[in-house]
């Protein structure tokens, strides 16, 4: 071998050759020790309860005794005694659950992404006092659920609220409404709570986005005196749908999750209960571990399945870019 | 000439009344709220817009309550400690993500994603059981454990986001000089990492101060309860007589630290919010 090849040599293996180093072995190796108490902390809290529900949804474990379930096999979800069918999935009030979950996250995720771009676009343009109008719009979001909640019922409170008085007062109706009591109208009120406390984080969302969008296109539109609406349709729509396709799916696995603003707006009335809403009752209020952990089990996996499909679907698209 | 002042004009009002409404339609319930605890319980049921003489019997009720005062302190102990607890976890996590390079790293991200994901309902049954064999329930520690199933996720996520967003060089010198990766973590990356930390320390703090589900699940007493239990169990004779007054009292105080966080940190929730959901 003559010196001036193995002078050469190091610069072309020298991409390998790092990657062998002991220094490169020694920290993926830290690099492992770092990660191991928050995968322990993680597998605690959510992979083991996980699978322990699961197993759950097979017994018929109460919560007074939780150690003596007994397998039963699949007739939490689905059994039949002679002509009789019993189960999660032939429970009237599950389906209902279902339905009402559903409704629920279509409407107030397609409110709060209508109503949340709207307030981008407006937060966009420069004006004086904008950093404080950004700080304000962030109230509802800080506020618990929990508070927005009891606050928006004392507001649609049937006899003393406001909005009522209000409408009455503009004419909009003849007689006070029972926003809650009713149940062709409490589905609505729960999603204008939480419409008004969600729609900070996407507007905020949009407008980073909308911040980060190149300038020039925007300049070349002016330049050629495009009309504005059409720039928005043409440039600033599709250029954000990344963005607001992360904020939908976001807001959709929260919708599909939703607890308490129902719980205390409307607690455990069938025209407003959600799916996770009937979970927690037959688990905690009727203690009937198996049935409630079945019940949790199929969220998990309606979750779950839209999860993997936005996954999927995502690096697809990343793919073809 | 004038036609288009006049245009210019009216988009400016169309646009300060936008702004007006936004604004009314975000603030104006928290100030209803404000309003109705400064009321004396003969002036509740009549609905008006303005106070004229502020009354704070409402609040005098409300901090007299030793259950509602605990509930406070236990919402502060539980909301700090899962502050340390998560900011700790994900700090050493996020090094190992953002910063060195290897097999199994994209598994573990999607992992952390995944669980941020999860229903907490699903989890329900099972956490139940694992906080009653480590002899957890109605304490504020089966809360301080539960709490990292949503705060780990995205405290790991943003911080990771961070540190890979560092100049490696720093970190390069310090390791060739002999610095042990915690060394390089803890002397020469920590300092530069704090505003990052106070971003997602403080989302952490208020994902936890509000949080319900197994705050009502897992507490059985008042002596353990959080503040968004204590709240949602006030109640008055029956179902429909609540002490409203009282109720907007003890909703304010709960909020308002809150609110004051808000306003003086925007900028870095702002940052911390996005960062989380549109870097991944």
């Amino acid at each position: 071998m003559t010196s001036s090849i193995s002078q050469a040599q190091p610069f072309y293996d020298e991409p390998l050759a790092i990657k062998e180093t002991p220094v490169q072995r020694r920290r993926v190796r830290a690099a492992w020790l770092f990660l191991t108490p928050m995968l322990l902390c993680l597998l605690l809290v959510a992979g083991w309860p996980l699978l322990r529900t699961f197993w759950f949804s097979l017994t018929d474990t109460s919560l007074s005794d939780a150690g003596a379930g007994a397998f039963v096999g699949l007739s939490n979800y689905l059994a039949r005694d002679g002509d009789v069918w019993s189960g999660v999935l032939v429970d009237p009030l599950w389906w209902q659950a279902v339905r009402n979950t559903l409704h629920f996250t279509v409407v107030s995720v397609g409110l709060e992404i209508c109503i949340g771009l709207a307030v981008a676009l407006l937060l966009n343009v420069q004006f004086a006092g904008r950093a404080l109008v950004r700080a304000m719009i962030l109230i509802p979001w800080a506020i618990p659920t929990i508070v927005s909640a009891k606050i928006w019922a004392w507001m649609l409170n049937d006899q003393f609220g406001i909005i009522n008085h209000l409408m009455l007062g503009l004419g909009l109706i003849d007689a006070p409404l029972a926003w809650t009591a009713d149940a062709s109208l409490s589905m609505w009120a729960v999603i204008m709570v939480d419409v008004w406390k969600t729609v900070p984080f996407v507007a905020l969302l949009m407008l980073a986005a909308l911040q980060m969008l190149p300038g020039d296109c925007y300049e070349a539109a002016r330049v050629d005196g495009v009309h504005p609406l059409k720039v928005f349709w043409r440039v600033t729509l599709p250029l954000l749908m990344p963005a607001l396709l992360v904020a939908a799916i976001f807001r959709i696995l929260d919708s599909l999750r939703v607890f308490d603003v129902i719980y205390v707006l409307t607690s455990n009335s069938s025209s407003t209960m959600s799916m996770s809403i009937y979970a927690r009752q037959q688990l905690v209020e009727f203690q009937d571990v198996g049935y409630g952990s079945a019940a949790s089990t199929l969220l998990f996996l309606i979750v779950a399945v839209i999860a993997v499909l936005y996954l999927y679907l995502g690096r697809r698209q990343m793919e073809v870019r | 000439m004038n036609l288009r002042l006049l245009k210019k004009a009216l988009l400016r009002l169309g646009f300060c009344g936008a702004i007006g409404v936004l604004l009314l339609y975000a603030v104006f319930p928290f100030y209803y709220a404000v309003l109705t605890s400064l009321k004396p319980s003969s002036a509740l049921f009549q609905v008006s817009y303005w106070l004229d003489k502020p009354d704070f019997s409402n609040y005098a009720a409300v901090l007299q309550q030793a259950s509602f005062l605990q509930a406070i302190g236990n919402s502060v102990f539980v909301a700090v400690c899962v502050v340390a607890l998560a900011l700790f976890l994900s700090l050493t996590a996020a090094y190992a993500l953002g910063r060195v390079k290897f097999r199994g790293r994209a598994t573990v991200l999607l992992l952390v994603l995944g669980v941020s994901m999860f229903p907490q309902v699903a989890v329900l049954s099972g956490l139940f059981e694992v906080i009653r064999a480590l002899g957890l329930y109605n304490s504020a520690w089966a809360l301080i454990l539960s709490y990292t199933i949503f705060t780990l996720p995205f405290t790991v996520w943003v911080l990771t986001t961070f540190i890979g967003q560092l100049p490696g060089e720093l970190e390069e010198a310090a390791i060739m000089d002999g610095a042990s990766p915690w060394v390089a973590l803890t002397r020469v990356l920590l300092p530069l990492l704090w505003p990052a930390l106070v971003t997602t320390g403080l989302l952490a703090f208020i994902a936890a101060w509000n949080e319900f589900l197994f705050a009502l699940t897992f507490t059985l007493t008042d002596q353990e309860r959080t503040v968004p239990v204590a709240i949602a169990l006030i109640s008055g004779g029956s179902q429909h007589e609540l002490p409203w007054g009282l109720l907007m009292a003890a909703s304010v105080i709960v909020t308002v630290p809150l609110v004051l966080l808000v306003l003086v940190f925007q900028r870095r929730i702002v940052s911390g919010l996005t960062t989380g959901a549109l870097k991944g």
